[in-house]
């Protein structure tokens, strides 16, 4: 299941050497949202693309993990079904690539960017940087901002949640950086897991030398995804921890903040 | 006696107003356009409530709280009430501004025979009164009621479609009311010039030919002038004489809540609504502001005063019929806001404070307050309107940009969603039809699903064992045909009969004497029809036959596109739908030459509704609520509110003229983080919707949870206000089963 195979079909693929019509560009689309008011500024057209290489623990939309979770879509279809919704998203809102992970899909993302900008449409991609590495300059043109799931302060809890590295997310956030494109940083609250609070402070000095996260989210753990887990037939090791305090949630906000950043 | 008589009067009512037109011949619009003070701020300006007002609401909250364990506190069942049956009645006589009830104690509900005794009688009993002998006694020997008179015509036909709830809420035993009556003329002329009016178009026919017609309307237009004299006795025995008109602000609310208090002291309409009467007052209030004689805290307390008494607004009905309308509705809509022809906002001061009583006086249901939006509202008024829903809970929308260009700008909402002219245009209220039903009928060669019996025309029953889409609507059709001209039928009889026996006389001494009539037929099953007939199109429908031979239940194979995801394969069937049926309803023959026209409207009666209707091809059982007006069915909108909302957009206004209600129910995060964003994304989202044609939105903005534990604990709820569609209701006043209804509709929770 490699990232980047990408299901191009139409005329001119079998067609030899002549410009035939149009390609139709597909990619695996596991909903929408078409009132998404927590991922991005204002009201969002969320786009929740299927294929995720990350396994968090946490994780509230495992029905979107392999692609196949989703439906093959035309790129043209997505953008005609996003541009009826112009009238409600063109002043303040936008919209949000989400998933899984967006980025398992990168041409795809860049057809919808490209098309998003084209309409004039502030857009979002909801990330958790791994594939970033997969966002060339080109993509990232088309982005306004970028929601940067850090999920973990070290290397060892981001093992111990996602089963995966945290370098390359950290790598992305440093490109990011010096690209100066907008980041909204994003921060699961697991008690128990995410919750110490001298890691956190660590990752609040890293992100507010970054220069150009403009806020932090910090998301409570909640178990509204549990019952997936189970109609997957597969064991929600999250069972027996609780949602964080308000108490955790507001130290937790107040810690980004000495650090200098808007936290929510 | 009260403030008023502080303020001199003017020896010219009409002192520092201007234009002329409207002087000469009955024209409040005109009045409005020349006089009125744009205001295009926030709502910094607004006051909180005085103590006074603070007192006076405490002291009926007692009542209130009374009346809830009770049903009803008290009823004045020894004589039929009329406008001047009643002496005057006071909440608390010394620090009332506004004065007036409908008798002569707050919260005591008078009784309105004329539309039909039976029902008096029923409400009666159900909490424990008895009707004096002597009104019974003349109510069965010597006067006929509006009731009565239906029943006389009716045929074999219509009962049955009546009995086998294919129609459905008929206003045959009741008052049909949605008829709003141009209190604001009561104001700005004085009853004396009304009656001068009134008395010149009586003349004007002197020569005409006595027809019928001509010698009904005679015979009305005297009632109409019999009914202003008696508005004007009324307000004497509270020590006015409103015969001049309104010198000052607290005339001006005065004069015009004693109109409609006339009204509803006749009436027991299903909606008693108000009009359009805030922006009309502002520009009293500004006058008397200008001139230093109040400051906005006395026109804030004019309004809250007002809004006290129209929330005690009683009419005394059967539980069965507050189990179709839920609640204790009486449907006092207030229209705010709208653009006016030339451009301008109507929104002044005055529709910022009449929202804000829902700040001094916490949430109620009502007055159905209804904010006509338009692109064009300043932004300031928009983020109000956001910002008071998201906390009350208690405010409906509706497109101004759709309906100006059909209405004009000086229309009002009857009931929820009804837009008509103000004193140019009424309506004959028709409830609905259950075109679900009618599908059924469709499939079982008219006979009903649940009864067995044969209702409608005898058809050849459908056979096959998995639906066909042609085939099923082939037989759809006719059967339309036949429910519009029986449903017709029973609407003609009804407004005859009302018409006859219980006449809105104070009502329409407040119009022109000629107007607009509609009639305002209406459908329910929208969301399950549509998804029916996508199941049937786009999967397999198999049928279960029961013993009798009736399709009784059915099993989809595969999936379908339902209604509510912005999908056009299914969406325009429910746009066939609802142009169908409008076009059949349109070659009927009306009382009076009406106008048909049609809502997408159930209100709360949607669970009614599903109650009786058996199983539907779409995978609904049997007894299971009906989405609300024209909702998708609960759970099946899958693509977010957006989605929802632009499938409703497609339903065309232009068939379906008396109103497509929708109603939005979202938790307040899934608004947005912060209280900022919240107003903001909601003040988008209407912009956006009504951009996109939705002719009506009501927003509730609440929690599950807060809903769960109102269920348990309705008395820690007494002002929980949520939106059904097309107006607000206390959510402890709706049984168990709306309830549980409600709160198993969408909530809008972002993944």
């Amino acid at each position: 299941m490699s990232p980047t195979n990408q299901t191009l079909h139409g005329s001119a693929a079998t067609s030899s050497g002549v410009v035939a019509a149009k390609a139709t560009l597909e990619g695996w689309v596991h909903s929408t949202e078409t009132f998404g008011t927590a991922d991005g500024p204002g009201i969002r057209y969320v786009l929740f693309l299927s294929g995720c290489p990350m396994r968090c623990l946490y994780c509230h939309n495992p029905d979107t993990w392999h692609r196949q979770d989703g439906t093959l879509t035309p790129v043209e279809d997505v953008l005609a079904d996003i541009a009826g919704y112009r009238g409600f998203i063109r002043s303040q809102g936008g919209v949000t690539l989400s998933g899984g992970e967006p980025l398992v899909q990168p041409k795809f993302c860049k057809a919808i960017l490209r098309g998003c900008k084209a309409m004039g449409l502030h857009t979002a991609l909801d990330t958790s940087g791994y594939l970033g590495s997969l966002a060339d300059a080109e993509l990232l043109a088309d982005v306004d901002l970028v929601l940067l799931d850090i999920k973990a302060a070290t290397g060892r809890t981001y093992r111990k949640l996602t089963g995966a590295e945290l370098k390359p997310t950290i790598q992305f956030a440093e490109d990011l950086a010096s690209l100066n494109k907008a980041v909204w940083l994003r921060y699961v609250l697991v008690p128990g897991l995410t919750d110490k609070l001298d890691d956190i402070r660590s990752l609040a000095r890293f992100a507010a030398q970054l220069g150009n996260v403009e806020r932090v989210d910090v998301l409570p753990f909640h178990k509204l995804g549990e019952h997936k887990w189970r109609d997957r037939g597969q064991d929600y090791r999250l069972e027996r921890v609780q949602p964080p305090s308000e108490a955790l949630i507001e130290q937790t906000r107040e810690i980004f903040r000495a650090a200098g950043l808007l936290a929510h | 006696m009260n403030t008023m008589t502080k303020i001199t009067s003017r020896a010219d009512a009409w002192e520092g107003f201007v234009g002329n037109d409207w002087k000469t011949s009955v024209d409040v619009r005109g009045f409005i356009q020349a006089n009125f003070t744009p205001y295009a701020g926030n709502s910094a300006f607004l006051q909180g409530p005085t103590q006074r007002t603070t007192a006076l609401w405490a002291k009926l909250e007692v009542l209130l709280k009374q009346e809830q364990a009770k049903g009803v506190l008290d009823v004045s069942a020894d004589r039929p009430s009329t406008i001047t049956a009643h002496d005057a009645g006071y909440i608390d006589r010394d620090s009332e501004i506004i004065v007036g009830l409908q008798t002569d104690a707050p919260l005591k509900r008078a009784i309105m025979p004329n539309g039909g005794v039976r029902m008096v009688e029923g409400g009666l009993k159900a909490y424990g009164f008895r009707l004096d002998p002597t009104v019974a006694e003349i109510w069965s020997k010597y006067r006929k009621d509006h009731n009565s008179g239906v029943f006389d015509v009716y045929s074999p036909e219509i009962a049955k479609a009546r009995k086998s709830a294919i129609l459905t809420g008929l206003p045959d035993a009741y008052g049909r009311g949605r008829i709003i009556g141009d209190y604001r003329r009561v104001a700005l002329y004085g009853v004396d010039a009304l009656r001068k009016f009134k008395k010149a178009e009586f003349h004007e026919l002197d020569s005409a030919e006595f027809t019928e017609s001509i010698i009904r309307l005679r015979e009305e237009v005297s009632e109409q002038y019999r009914a202003l004299d008696e508005l004007k006795q009324m307000a004497a025995k509270y020590g006015f004489d409103i015969g001049r008109p309104a010198a000052n602000a607290q005339e001006a609310v005065q004069w015009t809540y004693f109109g409609y208090l006339a009204a509803i002291k006749e009436q027991n309409g299903a909606a008693m609504s108000i009009g359009r009467i805030s922006t009309f007052l502002d520009i009293y209030m500004e006058r008397d502001m200008a001139a230093g004689l109040i400051d906005e805290a006395q026109a804030q307390e004019m309004m809250d005063d007002l809004v006290i008494k129209l929330r005690i607004v009683r009419f005394l009905r059967t539980p069965e019929y507050d189990q179709l309308f839920s609640g204790d509705p009486t449907w006092v809509t207030e229209s705010i806001g709208g653009v006016g022809d030339d451009g301008r906002p109507l929104v002044t001061k005055n529709s910022f404070r009449i929202l804000h009583t829902l700040n001094n006086l916490g949430p109620a249901p009502e007055p159905n307050l209804t904010v006509l939006w338009s692109e064009k509202l300043p932004q300031g008024f928009k983020d109000f309107c956001a910002k008071t829903s998201i906390e009350t809970c208690s405010l409906q929308y509706e497109n101004d940009d759709l309906m100006r260009p059909h209405w004009g700008d000086d229309y009002g909402i009857a009931c929820c969603v009804s837009a008509m002219r103000i004193g140019k245009q009424m309506q004959f209220f028709g409830a609905r039809a259950n075109l679900a039903k009618a599908m059924l009928y469709a499939i079982n060669g008219g006979r009903d699903e649940i009864s067995g019996e044969q209702v409608g025309p005898t058809f050849e029953p459908i056979v096959g064992e998995v639906l066909d889409y042609d085939e099923v609507v082939a037989r759809f059709l006719p059967m339309m045909e036949w429910l519009s001209g029986v449903y017709m039928k029973a609407l003609n009889t009804i407004h005859f009969m009302h018409d006859k026996y219980a006449y809105e006389r104070i009502e329409m001494a407040l119009h022109d004497r000629d107007i607009l009539r509609t009639m305002a037929c209406g459908i329910a099953g929208l969301s399950v029809v549509a998804d029916s007939l996508s199941a049937m199109r786009h999967a397999k429908v198999h049928v279960v036959r029961d013993e009798r031979g009736l399709a009784s239940d059915f099993r989809i194979e595969g999936d379908y596109p339902s209604y509510g995801n912005n999908d056009d394969r299914v969406d325009s069937i429910a746009t066939w739908l609802v142009e169908t049926f409008m076009g059949y309803l349109r070659r009927e023959r009306t009382y009076r030459d009406a106008v048909p026209t049609m809502s997408v409207l159930t209100i709360t009666s949607n669970v009614v509704y599903g109650k009786k209707t058996g199983n539907t091809p779409d995978g609904r059982k049997a007894g299971q609520p009906f989405a609300p007006g024209a909702n998708p069915m609960h759970g099946r909108d899958h693509k977010g509110a957006l989605a929802s909302m632009a499938s409703v957009c497609k339903l065309p206004y232009g068939c379906s003229q008396d109103g497509i209600s929708y109603t939005f129910t979202i938790v307040p995060s899934a608004l947005g983080p912060t209280e900022k964003e919240r107003v903001g994304n909601l003040a988008t989202m209407l912009d956006g919707y009504f951009a996109s044609n939705g002719h009506h939105v009501n927003v509730n903005v609440f929690d599950r949870e807060t809903l769960m534990h109102a269920m348990d604990h309705p008395e820690l709820y007494p002002q929980l206000t949520i939106r059904v569609s097309g107006y607000a209701v206390n959510f402890v006043k709706l049984t168990r089963e709306q309830q549980l209804d409600v709160i198993s509709r969408t909530f809008h929770v972002s993944h």
